[in-house]
């Protein structure tokens, strides 16, 4: 269901800075510097959408979700959720918030406790929250959970490692809903698994969200992917957003040359079309966060690079806030020729 | 091929639901674990042994017979008689009795220190590990001797002081193994989702944590068992375990048993075979009870 969009923001999240320290010394600890994991990230999400977040790895996605979640520190900027500033609530104020952010994992091994029956794992959140108090109430929970995300009833009393990767996925997926959160955030949801299995795993989740009205947060490396459940994208690169746009917008026209390289690098499934488009390579590595390039900070790989971009960080600015791009062939500086 | 077996074990399963949760364990370790079942017999006999000594030994336990000394063994001492000419058979018995307690008591306590310093200092790192680590590596640079030393020579020696020094220096000890795992088991993601999900540190550590380590600290008692039947002795040999004419093992094969070595090697044969069955049918037991405890390793019924 498409948004109205006038609706009050689910998630609103302004100016977010994450930065990790480095030390040096064991006794005498110094601070030697930040990496700057995610620095300067705003972005809004309605009821019910669904935000891809790409970008490849060590740009900032994964942190970006975890900030959402407070699940590590945020150093500057504001989590607006559900109307309410979340930056700086303590542990207890943060619990009522916990049952209505759920998380769904990369990795479906390492996710579910391997000693804790299916019953238990579904159940603990509804534990945590109280919202079936006895063992009985939550036994019949998870199995109607189960059933939701496509797996029998009776498998409740199974371990982990009885079940296939996609079901285990299904399994963390019935765990994060249990609770009826209004946003989920899915970290890489569905890179674990085969290619068969991940088409059916993403029918669930867009299955899921046209039932409970879920917000997601989708972060994934894979483009194909993301453009299929997402509304709407924004690409990241090096802690920051370098655009933004309604899914279909963005594969067409993708205006910043980042994302325009991005894009470029989905093979085309047809080998004679593969091999007569054209190569476009972002050359060299991704800069270090302990120091970012100076402007922008594509500079240093941009293929269309121009003198005013190592000097004047470019902001991001779009056209009637659809499709927002931080470039400067896009936006003109002020007082600054091109 | 599944599909065909499932009446059958439909069935089995719904016959054994009807027995308790205990008997169901004991039917598992006969027919899954058949060496662990049999450490358990061996334990639960000396174990029985120990308790009826009373009933079960022809003499008692300091019963001196002057006239029959260092015997080897007969009909009338199974076991052969020692230096005073007390009955073996009964003095192992007996002695079955204090090394068990001496070796369970001990083994348990040092287990929960372990655990308890391990699992907080693991979990929570940070300044309360930073700190309670420190204190585990003073402690543990001092000679558990010196130690022993001080602390008998100001309370004297007994057996509540050995089980309860025995305990505590295991257990300090210890603490390092169980906090090493916690730390390997803190960084899963299933640890991740409950915080996220707002669990308690509590109920991660009582449904994560504890479950994911419990192999470890299964091993972590079984060998301490062992260990502290052994240290016990060699306590009781430089006269700081449980005083002599009380018979535990290590005391034996210490005692009269390392004496009499060549004339009447029955005085360390028979308390050094029980010793090596006890710990050996703990350890074995331990083993199986790891393997049954874990759902992956659990076989189909």
């Amino acid at each position: 269901m498409p948004p109205s969009e006038n609706d009050a923001p689910l998630l609103c999240v302004e100016r977010l800075k994450v930065h990790f320290p480095l030390y040096k010394g064991v006794i005498f600890k110094r601070r030697v510097g930040a990496a700057q994991a995610v620095d300067g990230v705003s972005f809004t999400l309605r009821a019910g959408e669904t935000l891809g977040l790409v970008g490849e790895s060590g740009c900032g996605k994964s942190t970006t979700g975890l900030a959402v979640l407070r699940m590590t520190e945020v150093n500057d900027g504001r989590v607006v959720f559900e109307g309410r500033d979340i930056t700086r609530l303590d542990r207890a104020g943060m619990q009522p918030i916990r049952r209505r952010m759920q998380m769904v994992y990369q990795d479906p091994y390492g996710s579910l406790n391997p000693r804790m029956p299916v019953a238990d794992i579904i159940g603990e959140p509804l534990a945590v929250h109280g919202l079936a108090p006895g063992k009985a109430e939550r036994r019949e929970r998870a199995r109607e959970l189960l059933q939701m995300v496509g797996l029998r009833a009776d498998m409740i009393d199974r371990y982990p490692h009885e079940f296939s990767g996609g079901q285990r996925q299904r399994i963390g997926i019935a765990r994060a809903i249990a609770v009826h959160p209004g946003l989920l955030i899915c970290d890489e949801p569905v890179s674990a698994l085969d290619v068969s299995i991940q088409a059916q795993v993403v029918n669930l989740f867009e299955d899921l969200q046209e039932r409970f009205g879920m917000a997601y947060i989708f972060i994934a490396h894979d483009l194909a992917v993301v453009r299929h459940v997402s509304d709407r994208i924004a690409v990241m690169y090096l802690g920051r957003i370098v655009e933004v746009a309604a899914s279909a917008d963005l594969y067409r026209q993708p205006l910043h040359p980042y994302t325009q390289a991005l894009l470029a690098a989905i093979p085309i499934p047809d080998p004679a079309a593969e091999a007569a488009r054209p190569r476009q390579i972002v050359a060299g590595e991704v800069p270090s966060v302990l120091r970012p390039p100076s402007g922008c900070r594509f500079h240093t790989r941009c293929p269309k690079a121009m003198p005013v971009c190592a000097r004047i960080e470019p902001v991001l600015a779009g056209e009637g806030g659809t499709h927002a791009v931080a470039c400067h062939l896009h936006n003109a500086v002020e007082g600054e020729a091109a | 091929m599944v599909e065909v077996a499932q009446p059958a074990t439909g069935a089995l399963t719904s016959r054994r639901r009807d027995a308790g949760p205990f008997v169901r364990f004991i039917v598992r370790l006969v027919r899954e674990k058949p060496l662990g079942a049999f450490g358990a017999a061996i334990f639960l006999l000396f174990l029985a042994c120990g308790l009826l000594a009373d009933v079960v030994a022809p003499h008692g336990m300091n019963q001196i017979n002057p006239i029959a000394r260092l015997k080897p063994p007969s009909l009338q001492a199974p076991l052969g008689t020692d230096s005073l000419g007390r009955d073996m058979l009964s003095r192992v018995l007996y002695g079955a009795q204090l090394s068990v307690i001496i070796g369970f008591s001990a083994a348990a306590i040092a287990t929960v220190i372990s655990v308890v310093l391990g699992v907080l200092t693991g979990y929570l790192g940070g300044k309360v590990d930073m700190v309670v680590q420190r204190f585990v590596d003073a402690w543990m640079s001092f000679p558990d001797l010196v130690l022993l030393i001080v602390v008998v020579s100001v309370i004297g020696p007994g057996m509540p002081q050995v089980i309860g020094l025995l305990g505590l220096l295991f257990g300090i000890a210890g603490s390092r193994i169980v906090r090493g795992a916690v730390i390997s088991v803190r960084e899963n993601m299933y640890v991740h989702a409950a915080q996220s999900t707002g669990a308690s540190t509590l109920r991660i550590l009582w449904h994560h944590i504890l479950p994911n380590v419990t192999p470890i600290v299964i091993v972590l008692f079984t060998t301490r068992v062992g260990a502290v039947i052994l240290a016990e002795s060699g306590l009781s040999f430089i006269g700081l375990g449980v005083p002599p004419p009380a018979p535990t093992w290590g005391g034996m094969l210490s005692g009269a048993g390392r004496v009499f070595m060549y004339d009447a090697p029955w005085l360390a044969l028979a308390p050094g075979i029980c010793l090596t069955l006890v710990v050996y049918a703990v350890n074995v037991f331990g083993d199986a009870l790891r393997d049954l405890l874990d759902p992956r390793l659990r076989s189909a019924p």
